[in-house]
């Protein structure tokens, strides 16, 4: 019983993720400027991360949650430095 | 020996939470945690002054409750659109903290409440810009993040 | 190790797929608000649900799935949980700023410029020791 409750649950958050990220990486592709585009980055691995931890729900094991943590981590550092170039490499100060 | 504390116990606690709770892992971690507080001690940075740390968890219990209200809030927002003399603006809030720390709790606290963003912090002024999504009366907001955050995060570090 | 959702009791796995669904529908209103908000300053705080609250029902979903069915407190997702929290403001505060810097170098109506904003907290400063 419970492990079908958790299967369907699992089943249904995955796609409710998936929808998130596909509209997300819709703002990336056609976001009308660049800090549009990397917000849409941002949202993106936030939600990509958040599908790998219910892969480990889904899946019982714990490796998914390192896999999760490194797109944390890579992701943030990404978008500060994508927020950095917008800041400075674009306009001449 | 101990030149940061805290930092010390949160690397050691966030140590275990990686590995498992065993002897072994308490003492590598407890010696990785203590150099790493050497490390951070020859950078210098300014030591937070946490004055009524006893504050903290009703400042923590406060956010929560108003994370998951504004939470709502703003689901509503998106789903059935604002309703009529609500509308996003900028607010300038003058502010009375000025410690490093502090700021950066204030800016996390705003920034994870939806519905409101904190956008650039101007240090010669003391003032923050912030965006709010669902704005219906501007001193209201203001009068909040003064009296509701400000002041117990003045109190909290001085 | 593999942890089996067979050993988790009835009442945890309705707590559990109750954390897991209220975090992916946050998530996805995120998502949509993104999309159907007009300007960049608002579509600024749609991802917010999903860092907050979104991350919040997930990862409790985790550390309550695997502490249940591995018998003993599993809670590394609170560190992915801190880190978010943190790191978003970081993220948005900058692409904030650069936000109203290129929108500033454009004259663009909306965005308050530096002189209205120094006007605003003199005229703000003043008014507060008045009424002190």
């Amino acid at each position: 019983m419970s492990a079908i409750i958790i299967f369907t649950s699992v089943s249904i958050a995955q796609v409710i993720l998936m929808i998130a990220m596909a509209i997300s990486s819709v703002r990336m592709f056609y976001g009308p400027r660049a800090q549009d585009r990397i917000i849409g980055l941002d949202a993106l691995y936030v939600n990509a991360m958040l599908l790998l931890v219910t892969f480990g729900i889904g899946t019982g094991r714990t490796v998914y949650f390192e896999a999760a943590l490194v797109i944390g981590l890579l992701g943030f550092v990404s978008s500060v430095s994508l927020a950095k170039f917008l800041m400075r490499g674009e306009v001449i100060e | 020996m101990f030149p940061y504390p805290l930092l010390t116990i949160a690397l050691l606690v966030m140590w275990l939470l990686l590995n498992d709770f065993t002897l072994g892992h308490l003492l590598l971690g407890s010696i990785v945690a203590v150099f790493a507080s050497w490390g951070m001690a020859a950078l210098r940075p300014d030591k937070p002054k946490l004055r009524k740390w006893y504050l903290l968890p009703k400042l923590f219990a406060i956010v929560m409750v108003d994370v998951i209200r504004s939470n709502l809030a703003v689901s509503w927002v998106i789903l059935r659109g604002r309703t009529r003399g609500h509308h996003a603006s900028f607010i300038n809030l003058p502010l009375d903290i000025d410690d490093p720390t502090a700021l950066a709790v204030f800016a996390v606290i705003i920034t994870s409440t939806p519905g409101s963003a904190w956008l650039e912090y101007d240090s010669r002024r003391r003032s923050v810009l912030i965006h709010v999504l669902d704005l219906i009366d501007e001193d209201e907001w203001r009068d909040q993040l003064k009296n509701r955050y400000e002041k117990l995060l003045l109190e909290i570090f001085s | 190790m593999i942890y089996s959702a067979a050993d988790v009791p009835v009442w945890a796995a309705a707590a559990i797929a109750f954390f897991l669904l209220f975090g992916a529908l946050l998530a996805l209103i995120g998502a949509i608000g993104f999309l159907r908000l007009p300007t960049f300053y608002e579509r600024i705080h749609a991802p917010t649900l999903s860092t907050s609250w979104g991350t919040g029902g997930i990862m409790t979903a985790s550390i309550l799935f695997f502490s249940i069915a591995g018998g003993r407190l599993v809670a590394h997702e609170i560190l992915i949980g801190i880190f978010i929290t943190v790191t978003t403001p970081v993220t948005f505060m900058l692409l904030a700023r650069a936000a109203l810097h290129r929108d500033r170098v454009e004259n663009h109506p909306d965005v308050p410029t530096r002189a209205e904003l120094v006007v605003s907290t003199i005229q703000d400063r003043a008014s507060d020791e008045k009424g002190a």
